[in-house]
């Protein structure tokens, strides 16, 4: 066993007992022992394989700064077992292997692969023959990695994203962020500090004693009234103090007044030949199995450091019965020449200046750095101080602060260049992504000089420790081979995220918003299929026959909800005058009671929505626009509203009123059967609006063409929806009334010519061009909105119009398809179906302005063959409007 | 200078306060409308189509989804620091915005 007899201040709990599964294996672990430790405490060295040569690694940093000990936990991969805590029944895995963790079969890339593979190797040897590019790239993909997804999945966690607002935030839970946060609370201010570890206490969790200390600090932080936020990672820095914070199911949005960032330091490795062997640790890697987790972590041990840390370590390491075989401290005298030997990957021995002497541990330090990472993506300058040795960010943002390691305090390191061997074979620079000293060198022989154009081609510090461990070795590998000095080749920029977060963290929900009518749930008991249409949910149809369905409108009477019609109510003395601006006809004098039609344009002449107007009384309107156009419309109103400060006001109706058209020969009928109100052809004109009962529900009844047959719309409040739906089918059974979806529809209004805005007009349709010119009214006094371009349009000469045509060999063409005149593409079709009722295919198309003549021919692309189109100007069905009026 | 990321921007809405930008809606630049009873073809296009799309603060409006209206608002365009946010007077005008950018919100079938 690696355990040692019970530590007076260790953290795991003997008396607790944890079982998970290893490759397949249970492992049993303390209360309070993380995944990593437990293995480690199992016999377990290698944890993970490296991204390029499949070199066996083991735990470095125990800290969850380095990729080492990236293993899939429960199907998720890439997971840092040296900080995940054990869990009962988890299922934990290796990745990057073929074969298994010990003998991957893989590994012979690094034994064969070494001269073969420098940097951008792949570009440059697999660029032949071009067409086989595909293969190699699947096996270079299979070949470098960091896990698999399960393609069967595994269960998605539910994500939710919450806001917080903070006076404070606190980035870091070690001493400084701790001692911070708390002396805020105390000051009446509201804290919040997040931990990226499960637990708060930083460095000082590597102290035998520490984590007695930390506690203290977290119960006057608490005391004091921080929220403490854990494990929590600041995924990045924006302006005004806002920081997303990644809370494991949660994306925590915090905005704070300020923001403090204490993320402490990162232990640095040194560069020499064999330092990424399996055994080789940082200092506070080793500590933290000795003192926190109760481990003998090798036999021997050798330690090489050039600071206090390393020193600290062997202090632990003796204490813990590790036999010192050799210390080095490299402030004193000349770097030596050091190496460290391995069998299978696991560290056996290290030569100084030849001399060999056999260990199964290697401490080394290499002084650490600030971790200023989120400092640098926030815009914060990073400086390289000469004297010790260390990146200091300055010039913070404003409300930014730093204390502790990140600011700088990292105590005084003599050696000031840690850079050993960087000549050597196998001096890892990036563990994540196997890129070493040489490699680094080759790249800059090949002219990638600047530091950013090499971290592109290398993709040094673009593995998952995203710098942490190899951005400051290699600038200073930089620094040495080009003989600039640090400050001068500058540091890479830093981005967000700083610790690979989840895709899913960023999707958050899977679940797409739908507005349902109120007569939704009646829709689907009838069997309806329902379509999406923008963000609402309609029937497409009822039956499977969208033809049958539009000619029983025909032929006695039909239901369509068209509840999700935009409903604004204008009302104020000026309601008529504000719309005579935004029409391009006049609504002002429209009498009370009744209806007109109205398209709105923008400025630029262009038609953006259109839909019924309805005056109800002098100073009340009552605005119908498309189903998706209702917010647009409602802001489009109360925008142009904020500035000529007309006396009307605008009521968004759309949620509050359901809507059903019923349309037929045997409308009045129906109506009658189901009001007292007088429907008739005089009571209730074509183009009237009334208010109404029906169905003992008080209505306004719009008399309007909606479908080409006499129709009645009826607006009346949404919870009366199923009951005046069932009322009307019920007490239309002898007339054969039956509910109609979209697609009947689509066909009735097509059959009448009638445009729908955003499917026979686009981002180029006008007024004149549209067919619509009778709408124009440019002798209102006020300049209505969209009155310019539209007259341009005319003055310019129309260039193209919206035409209806038929197809006369029955063909017929996509939605879309090209209409072809004399080979060039001239314009497109817009709309087209078959009408049963009228026995042919209809559409409309947009055509040059010279074919929009009743009998005008053209082409459109069928199936690739040009098939003949006749032009049909006006309405296909009822063309005097008889029905309507009926 | 700060990393750029238009998520997390903070804007005051006279009414209801600071907002994250979510809650809001930007509908870009103020411009002028012409006062001319026919303004010239030059007029209308630099109405219409043409921003100054400044390196600076610019004068935008921005619409509370909360409150429901409108107001102005001088932003910086690159550091996203919101000057002063006002309700329009009449002096100030929706502008050259034509449908084109209302209709670009109704994704989907365009069904009546």
């Amino acid at each position: 066993m690696t355990r040692l007899a019970p530590q007076p201040y260790e953290l795991i709990d003997r008396s607790i007992a944890v079982t998970f599964l290893f490759d397949g294996k249970p492992v049993t672990a303390f209360g309070g022992d993380t995944i990593g430790s437990a293995l480690y405490a199992s016999g377990r060295r290698v944890f993970s394989r490296s991204f390029k040569y499949h070199r066996p690694r083991g735990l470095m940093c125990c800290s969850g700064h380095c990729a080492n000990c990236q293993m899939t936990v429960d199907g998720e991969p890439s997971i840092r077992v040296c900080v995940t805590p054990v869990r009962e029944g988890a299922v934990v895995k290796g990745q990057n292997f073929v074969g298994s963790l010990d003998r991957d079969l893989m590994q012979v890339t690094d034994k064969l692969g070494g001269p073969f593979t420098p940097p951008g190797f792949y570009y440059k040897t697999f660029i032949r023959p071009r067409r086989l590019w595909p293969l190699y790239e699947k096996v270079l993909r299979g070949a470098a990695g960091l896990g698999r997804l399960d393609p069967r999945g595994t269960p998605r966690p539910r994500i939710d994203v919450e806001h917080r607002h903070a006076d404070v935030l606190v980035v870091g839970g070690g001493e400084a962020g701790l001692r911070t946060a708390t002396d805020a609370a105390s000051a009446g201010r509201h804290v919040i500090l997040v931990e990226e570890g499960p637990e708060v206490g930083g460095a000082l969790l590597a102290d035998p004693d520490g984590h007695l200390r930390a506690a203290e600090l977290k119960r006057r932080a608490l005391a004091a009234g921080v929220e403490l936020l854990a494990p929590a990672i600041a995924i990045g820095l924006f302006e005004y103090g806002f920081v997303p914070v990644a809370c494991e199911n949660r994306l925590v949005r915090i905005r704070a007044e300020a923001v403090v960032v204490a993320t402490g330091i990162v232990e640095q490795p040194l560069v020499f030949p064999g330092n990424d062997l399996v055994g080789v640790m940082l200092p506070d890697g080793v500590r933290r199995l000795v003192n926190r987790f109760s481990i003998k972590p090798a036999e021997r041990a050798f330690v090489l450091t050039a600071d206090d840390r390393g020193l600290a370590a062997a202090a632990d390491l003796e204490r813990a019965g590790v036999e010192l075989v050799g210390l080095l401290d490299l402030r004193e005298g000349q770097p030596p020449n050091i190496e460290a030997r391995g069998h299978k990957g696991r560290v056996e021995a290290v030569s100084v200046n030849g001399k060999l002497t056999r260990t199964d541990l290697v401490v080394m330090s290499g002084s650490p750095q600030p971790n200023y990472k989120l400092l640098a993506q926030a815009g914060a300058r990073v400086e390289y101080d000469e004297t010790r040795g260390i990146f200091i960010p300055t010039d913070l943002p404003a409300s930014v602060t730093a204390v502790g390691g990140a600011a700088g305090e990292v105590g005084e390191p003599a050696v000031t260049t840690p850079v050993l061997g960087y000549t050597g074979e196998k001096s890892f620079i990036c563990f994540c992504e196997d890129q070493t000293a040489k490699d680094l060198k080759y790249a800059i022989a090949e002219g990638f000089d600047s530091i950013e154009l090499s971290k592109r081609y290398t993709t040094v510090t673009m593995g998952p420790c995203q710098g942490r461990l190899c951005h400051v070795n290699s600038i200073r590998v930089y620094a040495r081979a080009t003989g600039l000095d640090e400050n001068a080749i500058g540091t890479t920029t830093a981005r967000p995220p700083h610790t690979p977060i989840t895709l899913g963290l960023l999707a958050g929900h899977p679940e797409e918003p739908v507005k349902r009518t109120s007569l939704h749930n009646a829709h689907e008991a009838l069997g309806a299929r329902m379509m999406w249409t923008g963000a609402w949910k309609r029937p497409h149809s009822y039956g499977a026959d969208a033809g049958a369905e539009a000619r029983q409108v025909h032929r006695a009477v039909g239901l369509i909800d068209v509840s999700t019609l935009g409903k604004l109510l204008v009302t104020g003395p000026e309601a008529g005058a504000f719309l005579d601006r935004v029409y391009p006809n006049r609504f002002s004098d429209l009498k009370a009671g009744r209806v007109r039609y109205g398209v709105l344009t923008g400025d630029a002449g262009r038609i953006m929505d259109d839909g019924t107007v309805a005056r109800l009384d002098d100073e009340t309107f009552y605005v119908t626009t498309t189903s998706t156009g209702a917010d647009a419309v409602y802001q489009w109103f109360t925008w142009w509203n904020a500035v000529w400060q007309l006396d009307a006001r605008f009521t968004q109706l759309t949620g509050a009123i359901a809507a059903i058209n019923a349309a037929g020969p045997k409308a009045r009928e129906l109506m009658e059967r189901v009001s007292a109100d007088d429907f008739s052809n005089e009571g209730l004109r074509y183009l009237d609006a009334r208010q109404v009962r029906v169905a003992g529900v008080p209505a306004l009844a719009l008399r309007i063409g909606f479908v080409g047959e006499l129709g009645y719309e009826l607006h009346f409040p949404s919870p009366h929806g199923d009951h005046v739906w069932e009322t009307l089918l019920e007490q239309g059974r002898e007339l054969d009334v039956a509910p109609f979806g979209l697609e009947p529809q689509r066909i009735l209004r097509l059959e009448k010519g009638h445009v729908i805005v955003g499917q026979d007009t686009d981002s180029e349709s006008n007024l004149h061009e549209a067919a619509m010119p009778w709408l124009v009214k440019n002798e209102k006094e006020f300049e209505w909105v969209g009155k310019w371009a539209t007259q341009a349009a005319a003055d310019r000469g129309l260039r193209w119009m919206l035409v209806g045509f038929e197809s006369p060999s029955g063909a017929i063409p996509v939605e879309g398809g090209q209409v072809v005149i004399d080979g060039v593409s001239s314009g497109r079709v817009t709309s087209v179906r078959r009408s049963e009722e009228l026995g042919k295919v209809i559409g409309l198309a947009i055509v040059p302005h010279a074919l929009a003549v009743d009998g005008g021919r053209f082409d459109v692309q069928v199936n690739g063959k040009a098939v003949p189109m006749r032009v049909h100007l006006g309405p296909f069905f009822d063309p005097a409007g008889e029905r309507l009026k009926a | 200078m700060w990393n750029i990321a238009d998520m997390s921007l903070l804007v005051t809405c006279p009414n209801c306060g600071p907002r994250e930008v979510e809650e809001l809606r930007c509908a870009g630049e103020s411009t002028k409308r012409p006062a001319a009873a026919a303004p010239s073809q030059r007029e209308l296009n630099e109405y219409v189509y043409f921003r100054d799309n400044v390196w600076g603060v610019q004068r935008e409006w921005w619409f509370c989804r909360v409150c429901e209206e409108w107001f102005l608002a001088e932003r910086h365009t690159y550091t996203n620091e919101v000057v002063r946010t006002w309700h329009p007077g009449p002096a100030d005008s929706p502008g050259g915005r034509d449908g084109s950018e209302a209709a670009s919100q109704q994704e989907g079938a365009q069904v009546l």
